[in-house]
Order: C-alpha cells, then sequence, then structure tokens
C-alpha cells in the first residue's frame, strides 16, 4: 500500500490537539507491535493498531477517522495493558471513534456497530435501564436485517431470560437530565436515529448480499 | 458484611441465573446484599465509545445512590458494571478536570469515597477462603473445569486492582477450594468478542469458537466465567458457532457462584442451573452432585 505524506499533514494538529484532550503521548510509540500482536480483531481490520499510532503520528487525520480499525476495537485493553510505551492504545480509539462521530465521517462499511451504539444509549436515556427487546427489534429493523437471530428468541423466552416490557425507572427525569447536560458540556449534539441516506445504504447492501448467495 | 448491590441491566434479564445464584450464595454465607434503589445503566461499552462525559456521569449516579444508602462498598457481579464503576471512580479521584465536569452534570458532589467490589473478590478477600472451606457440605470433586476471566475483569490493573492482567489465578483458587480441578490453559483473558454480539457476530462466532476449542483440547468439561456477556456469547451462540465451523461442542458455560452454591448444598433451581441454554444438569450429574 503506498501512503503520499505531505508537508500539510505532517503540520497538522491532528497529533497535539489528540495528545491534549485524552492525554496520551501518541508520540511515544516507537512501532514494536506488540498491540497488532495481541489484538484479538486485528484480523478483520483494515489497518493494524499500530498503524494507525504510526497515522496518527503522521497527521493522517482523514484516513484514520474513516477506517474501519476504530469502530472494530472492542475495548478489551489487551493492548494498552502490553503497550511497553503505557501508552492507553484503547483509549486513543475510544477518542476517535468520538471525534469521527463529531465530525459525522463514518465508513460507510461499518454502519452497524455505531448505529448500534446510538440505539442503546437512545434505549438508556428512554428506559433508565437497557430494554433488550427494545435494542433488538430496533437494531434489526434500522440496520436491514429484520430477521437476525430469530432462532435463539423462543429459547430465550422459554428460559425467561428476555422480557417483553421495558422496565421503567421512577427517576428517569434525572437520567435524561445527565444525558442533557453532558450533552451540553461535551459540546456535541444530539444525532438523529433515522438516517433516510444510511437506512437505504443498509437495505440495498442486505439485498445485494442476498442475491450474491443465491448465485 | 452489607454491601449496596448493583446487579446491573444483564442480571435482571439474560443473565437471570447469576443474579439467583449469587444472592443464594451470599444468603447461604450470611454476605448481605441490598440492591441499590433505582439503578441506572452503567452505560457500557456504547458510552464510553460516544461520550466520555456520560459514560462517567451515569456510573457515578449509581455510587451515589448507593451513597444515599450509607453505604461506602458496593458489590457488583457483571464484569463490565466492575469496570465501569471502577473507571469511574479512578477519574473522579485522581482526575478534578473530570471531577469538576461530572459533579456539575449530576449536580451533587463525590469524589469516589464509595469502593466498589467484585462479589469474587469479596468471597476470596473479605470472606476468606479458608472460611469458606469449612462452611462446604459437597465437595464436587471429578469436575475438571476452565477458568475464564474474560477482558474487563482485570484490566486495566492499575485502575481494577483486582488480580493479575496477563495470568489471573482468583477463580482458580476458588475453584480448589471446591474440589473442582481448573485447567491450566492460556485463553484465560482472552476476548469473546464481547459487545459484538449483535452487530458482528461473525466476529464473536470465531472468538467464542477458539475459546471453546481451547478449553476443550485441554480437557475441561465446562466453562466457569464471571461475566454475563461472555456466558451467553459462549452458551446462547454455541449452537451457532458448532452449525459454522462443524464442530460438536456440548460444553456448559457455568458462573463460579452456580459451582459455590452446589458445594453449600443450595438446590441446582434456586441456583438457575435450568436456564442454560446448553444444559449443565447432565454434567453435573455425572460428577456425582446430584
Amino acid at each position: 500500500m503506498k501512503w503520499f505524506i505531505s508537508h500539510d499533514t505532517l503540520r497538522s494538529l491532528f497529533q497535539e490537539t489528540l495528545e491534549k484532550d485524552c492525554g496520551e503521548k501518541v508520540s511515544h510509540c516507537y512501532q514494536c507491535g506488540k498491540c497488532s500482536a495481541g489484538c484479538p480483531i486485528s484480523f478483520q481490520m483494515d489497518y493494524l493498531p499500530n498503524q494507525i499510532m504510526r497515522m496518527v503520528q503522521l497527521g493522517m487525520e482523514d484516513q484514520v477517522l474513516s477506517s474501519r480499525t476504530i469502530w472494530l476495537c472492542a475495548s478489551c485493553l489487551t493492548c494498552t495493558v502490553r503497550c511497553p510505551r503505557e501508552i492507553d492504545i484503547a483509549e486513543i480509539m475510544d477518542y476517535l471513534r468520538r471525534r469521527a462521530y463529531k465530525k459525522q465521517v463514518i465508513p460507510l462499511e461499518e454502519t452497524e456497530i455505531p448505529l448500534f451504539n446510538k440505539i442503546f444509549l437512545r434505549n438508556i436515556e428512554l428506559f433508565g435501564r437497557l430494554y433488550e427487546m427494545g435494542l433488538i427489534g430496533m437494531f434489526n429493523l434500522l440496520s436491514g436485517e429484520f430477521f437476525k437471530d430469530f432462532s435463539c428468541a423462543p429459547k430465550m423466552f422459554l428460559k425467561r431470560k428476555i422480557g417483553i416490557f421495558p422496565h421503567r425507572a421512577k427517576n428517569i427525569r434525572e437520567i435524561r437530565d445527565i444525558f442533557k447536560r453532558s450533552g451540553k458540556l461535551a459540546h456535541s449534539k444530539k444525532d438523529r436515529l433515522l438516517h433516510p441516506k444510511l437506512l437505504f445504504l443498509n437495505l440495498f447492501r442486505k439485498f445485494i448480499g442476498k442475491i450474491e448467495k443465491l448465485k | 458484611m452489607r454491601y449496596a448491590y448493583f446487579p446491573g441491566c444483564s442480571l435482571h434479564s439474560t443473565a437471570k441465573e447469576y443474579d439467583l445464584s449469587t444472592k443464594a450464595v451470599a444468603g447461604t454465607l450470611g454476605i448481605e446484599l441490598i440492591e441499590i434503589p433505582e439503578w441506572i445503566c452503567c452505560g457500557a461499552t456504547p458510552a464510553h465509545i460516544t461520550m466520555h462525559l456520560l459514560s462517567l456521569a451515569l456510573p457515578v449516579k449509581n455510587l451515589l445512590l448507593a451513597k444515599k444508602m450509607d453505604s461506602y462498598e458496593v458489590a457488583t457481579c457483571c464484569a463490565a458494571c466492575f469496570n465501569r464503576l471502577k473507571v469511574a471512580n479512578h477519574f473522579m479521584e485522581n482526575d478534578s478536570v473530570h471531577r469538576d465536569k461530572v459533579n456539575e452534570i449530576i449536580g451533587e458532589q463525590y469524589s469516589g469515597e464509595v469502593k466498589v467490589r467484585h462479589f469474587l473478590d469479596i468471597l476470596i478477600n473479605v470472606f476468606w477462603l479458608k472460611n469458606l472451606s469449612e462452611r462446604i457440605i459437597k465437595r464436587l470433586d471429578n469436575l475438571k473445569v476452565a477458568c475464564y476471566y474474560g477482558c474487563l475483569l482485570t484490566r486495566p490493573g492499575e485502575v481494577t486492582q483486582f488480580d493479575d492482567v496477563e495470568e489471573p489465578h482468583l477463580m482458580d483458587d476458588l475453584m480448589k477450594i471446591l474440589g473442582v480441578e481448573p485447567v491450566d490453559w492460556p485463553y484465560k483473558t482472552e476476548c469473546c468478542g464481547a459487545s459484538f454480539s449483535l452487530t458482528k457476530t461473525d466476529i464473536v462466532l470465531k472468538l467464542s469458537g477458539d475459546i471453546l476449542q481451547m478449553a476443550y483440547d485441554e480437557g475441561a468439561q465446562a466453562i466457569v466465567v464471571a461475566c454475563p456477556l461472555c456466558q451467553s456469547n459462549l452458551d446462547l451462540r454455541q449452537a451457532m458457532i458448532n452449525k459454522k465451523f462443524k464442530k460438536n461442542f456440548d460444553m456448559p458455560i457455568l458462573y463460579f457462584t452456580q459451582l459455590v452454591g452446589l458445594a453449600l448444598g443450595i438446590d441446582p433451581l434456586k441456583l438457575g442451573l435450568n436456564k442454560h441454554i446448553v444444559n449443565p444438569l447432565k454434567l453435573i450429574k455425572s460428577v456425582g452432585v446430584l
């Protein structure tokens, strides 16, 4: 893979702002590759974690924020505990994801995970505790895989492991206040769940996938 | 011993048996667990991916609710909740910038004075293994298990201060006291795919499949876990793993509290052993406990 590094990216403030905002010294990374060696999900990533660190050092903000890697990180913290330079790589991945949300540069190949996070948080905001049926139903609906995990549902109902109705918290107003105020302090806007473009893209991709399977 | 108990969302739904068995074991041993009234979700992984302040504010809200119960120690069973509560406490204690912001969001003052403990930690380091061994009625000999700790219970070490990050041993110690033989295996802290259960099921199937295969190869008859998400990925998805990789796993995934409960002579139904997808009762009968 060829990368063209320009003066502009090298002199950009990307690494500096990252180090200031999340307090992790990316500049300490000396590319030993321990993070990528231990990463359980590296086999699915487009850039390995150590490559992401290097790209941050080189100021390649656009490529980093639109990579699939930052969304595929499972936050298992293996890299963080193993880094010999004591860089909290998982925290940097978190920071990059937050930044990608803010700049709305989510890669088209990885829409499920950002969507899931949004639905999960909206769910907590509405009910205070997780309402699994709502989460699964909403996710299946918006991601275009309507019948995903349908085979598991009867078992879960029979074992009474999943409730049909949500729990209603009495202090729901306080919870909504927490959401509102943390959004305000972080200067982040509430994002719409339903992006017509995204919905259409998901459905279209699933449809193409089905046709290819039939072939 | 009295604790404010934070069950977390999973223990009220997909991991009911963990909740049941924890309460049964605590009741038998005289550990008082009082559920925090009106507790809320800790935010889990989606919160800290999306908004840092929110991921601190939600756990702090719960810790403040516990403080209002006059309880300065919180007990929790879910590894993810434990991790989030610990991380929030760590920030509130050491980082004045975040402390001020979170206090502003909550509208109350908090600086990390409520301590958080995992139930496994309580059993071993507060109740003591020696005291536990005196209370055992049925030793679970002839059972060989793989102790699976997962990611969030031990990591990051300086925040959770729980056990060794690469080679944890607390659960193995507990199993030895019960008479169970823990196998020595390398996947103790490997990731099961965690929160990708719904979004990236293929990744979860591969990672969980590898864990099952390793446990099987090392001769384990069951896997013992301390995290509801690990349990559901290994248990609920086991049939899918078998189908996808053409395997024949029939490996029960048990919570450590269930085995402790069995050794204390508690009725298996009260421990929720009938709630698993892969039926563990066959194995337990063959070992001669029932």
